[in-house]
């Protein structure tokens, strides 16, 4: 295994280093060299470098899952004592086997995800219906200029922002939606004092994750047939009818797989998450309180740096079951929209 | 996606195809709207209900398509001959109040699509403002121009400043450098196969497939990965800017791939064909013709894919490490990048002035810090945007042609 491995990664990193020397053909000096001489010749090279390109993608995938397994190997073989002691340290001796580990972070991260999306896609929507449609044309642009800015803060200004200025300002309001709604177990207080809860990161995810919801679910609005939108119009529908007639459900299938996209970003995130939320380890549904949930992410990212080899390979484990879920979550969305493109 | 919208829509006027798919259409979504529309309207006022006899028949020609129902209607009674001389078309219309249910329920969805826009603001002009203020209050020269070593809890250094980011500013730029030159030619390279060598084969699409996939890959597993492939190839604990570059170039690939893919697709064939019928091989039609034409729009998709992975954190924090000097060499030692440099600041929390300390100390300097480092990231990453999007649009393929 490690042997077919290592001569995996050796290949790919010849092939690597092949693209990388190879790439100065490109420049017309090389180029007009490799022309004079014979045209042929470069025409292969050059075909067997996109091709080889294309075979490094698919190794660097397949090297991706071939390390992360060979690393988070004695996570699943090797001395028992020794992995549950890990995973009694790890866990601060809340679990003793890995999946009892990986269960609540599962739990957590699912949760924290699915919030975020069910607080951004409703908004999301709105926002992609207001560019596509209600805006006046020569803003639009602009005002999805201003979405994608969204996209381009760096996901750890959002958690400095979230921890620094958002917390503060939200405990209050936390406060008093566990006094008034505390009778629905979700919300069931006493609500954390500064607010670093469940809640909160996933108020935080979802600003995250608005605009790949908005970018994607914008380009479908923009593509609903027109004169269907005319057709409605003109049989006297008001706008909002025109469209949930011929734009909602035209775009149905990209609505739902730039969620799967957004929720498969919420899944991944770390930083936001590890710099707000207070950790937990339960499978707790309140979203209020402290100290309930961990996502596997953040999770990995705070106990990475003072881990011993054996919760190295185990931190690696959860790694790898956070690329499972994240993979099929991606999967779904492609399938979803791949479906209906055909 | 969107060519077959387009294309099969005008189209179907005229070969009657989609007439069909219009009705199946309507008829699954009719029920739906007037479901909708009175369940609405008798939630808001009651009285809209009364006038239609059958809620659902009436309503739903009245709110849609009042002209083809009654067409509808008199051409199956006139065939069957049945003694109908006058058809009620004031029955179609639509009531005062059913009206007037409608356009509140516009007017409310509309207030809601403005309003969902504005919400979003928020966040958005807050994390700027806030970052802004806080930032500039530290951003000075003398925090550019040091790193970290010396800098003592709250304390002020010899140069009379709190210690800098020029250490983190260094390893940035060479982290992403690293990223760059790994990822450019392989995203670039890969587009051209997609694009110019496989016409929709197998292995095109397994790849295509492969950088949706890699697209979604979570920038905490790409630092994993990193590091567990240096650690097995390297040694144990090998933790580098290179392997940082590694872990961004992972997740950078996919964009410039799908980035450059869609600007190649959009460079004309006839470019292609002249050059072919002069008898240009087709790698010098790749590289001087196609890739030349599409070069902007690729120059402003690597820069947009530049401007997501300089923001990276979590995978550097793994694969790279933080440390307080000025650590030059990429490919040995730990490096320092700006994120990590604001979450470190952050996660050290308030700095302790005893009684021993100098007259300048600050307790809040590392939140001051982190703050001022996040506004020069966020200046950088904007910027880059900007310029990014500039190029797209100053040089578009469309006006090269």
């Amino acid at each position: 295994m490690a042997d077919v491995d290592q001569a995996m990664k050796e290949a790919a990193m010849a092939k690597e280093a092949g693209a990388g020397r190879r790439t100065p053909d490109r420049d017309p000096a090389g180029q007009a060299q490799g022309g004079t001489h014979s045209g042929a010749r470069a025409d292969r090279i050059f075909r067997f470098c996109a091709r080889g390109a294309g075979i490094l993608i698919l190794l660097a995938l397949a090297a991706v899952t071939l390390f992360l397994i060979l690393k988070a190997f004695p996570a699943f073989i090797g001395d028992g004592g020794q992995r549950s002691k890990a995973i009694e340290s790890l866990s601060g001796g809340r679990a003793s086997g890995f999946w009892q580990y990986v269960g609540p972070l599962v739990f957590g991260t699912v949760l924290i995800a699915g919030l975020a999306l069910l607080m951004a896609f409703p908004v999301a929507v709105g926002i992609a219906l207001f560019i596509s449609h209600y805006a006046p044309a020569r803003l639009s642009t602009a005002l999805s200029y201003v979405v994608d800015l969204l996209a381009a803060i760096p996901s750890v200004v959002y958690g400095l922002w979230g921890a620094l200025v958002l917390v503060p300002h939200i405990t209050g309001f936390w406060g008093w939606v566990a006094r008034h709604l505390g009778w629905i177990p979700l919300f069931a207080g006493p609500a954390a004092a500064p607010a670093r809860s469940v809640a909160t990161v996933a108020l935080v995810l979802a600003v995250m994750i608005l605009p790949i919801i908005t970018s994607v679910t914008r380009d479908i609005f923009l593509q609903a047939p027109r004169l269907q939108q005319e057709a409605a119009l003109a049989l006297g529908a008001t706008k909002w009818e025109m469209i949930r007639l011929a734009v909602l459900p035209f775009g149905r299938s990209g609505i739902i797989s730039a969620s799967m996209l957004g929720l498969g970003r919420a899944l991944g995130e770390t930083m936001a998450v590890l710099m707000i939320l207070s950790p937990g380890f339960s499978y707790a549904l309140r979203l209020l309180r402290p100290s309930t949930s961990q996502t596997i992410a953040a999770n990995i990212a705070s106990q990475f740096p003072e881990a011993d080899s054996t919760g190295v390979a185990l931190l690696v484990a959860t790694g790898l079951v956070l690329f499972i879920i994240t993979f099929l979550v991606n999967y779904m969305a492609r399938r979803i929209t791949t479906k209906a493109g055909a | 996606m969107m060519g077959r919208a387009d294309e099969t829509w005008p189209g179907s006027n005229k070969d009657g195809e989609t007439p069909m798919k219009d009705m199946r259409s309507r008829a699954s979504l009719s029920p739906v709207s007037s479901a909708g529309g009175s369940a609405s309207s008798t939630s808001v006022s009651p009285d809209s209900v009364s006038p239609g006899p059958v809620p659902a028949g009436p309503e739903t020609p009245g709110s849609e398509s009042p002209a083809t129902a009654a067409d509808g209607g008199g051409a199956g009674k006139g065939a069957d001959g049945g003694p109908l001389p006058v058809i009620d078309f004031g029955k179609f219309k639509p009531t005062r109040s059913s009206l007037r249910a409608r356009k509140r329920k516009n007017l409310i969805m509309t207030a809601l699509i403005v309003l969902s826009f504005l919400v979003a603001l928020i966040p958005l002009v807050s994390v700027l403002w806030v970052s802004l203020v806080n930032g500039v209050e530290r951003l000075n020269l003398d925090f550019l121009t040091h790193n970290m070593s010396g800098v003592v809890g709250g304390n002020p250094t010899a140069t009379g400043g709190y210690g800098g980011i020029l250490h983190a500013i260094i390893g940035t730029l060479e982290v992403t450098l690293g990223a760059m030159v790994i990822s450019i030619p392989i995203g670039v390279m890969c587009a051209v196969y997609l694009v110019e060598y496989s016409h929709g084969g197998r292995l095109a699409r397994a790849i295509s497939l492969l950088v949706d996939v890699m697209s979604g890959i979570p920038s905490i597993v790409a630092g994993l990965f990193a590091f567990s492939m240096f650690a097995t190839l390297v040694g144990p604990g090998t933790v580098n800017g290179f392997s940082g570059s590694v872990a961004l170039s992972l997740l950078m690939i996919p964009t410039v791939v799908k980035t450059s893919e869609d600007m190649l697709a959009v460079v004309p064939n006839d470019l292609r064909e002249a050059a072919y019928a002069l008898g240009v091989t087709q790698q010098r039609t790749i590289t001087r013709i196609v890739l030349r034409t599409a070069l902007p729009g690729i120059v402003s998709g690597t820069i947009l894919a530049i401007a997501r992975v300089i923001g990276e954190t979590a995978p550097l924090l793994i694969a790279s490490g933080f440390i307080a000097t000025t650590n030059p060499n990429l490919f040995s030692g730990r490096m320092t990048t700006l994120p990590v440099y604001v979450y470190n600041e952050y996660s050290e929390g308030l700095a302790v002035c005893g009684p021993g300390a100098a007259s300048g100390c600050l307790t809040d300097i590392r939140m001051q810090r982190a703050w001022a480092a996040a506004l020069v990231l966020i200046l950088i990453v904007l910027l880059l945007n900007l310029l990014g999007r500039l190029i797209s649009r100053i040089f578009s393929v469309q006006e090269a042609k």
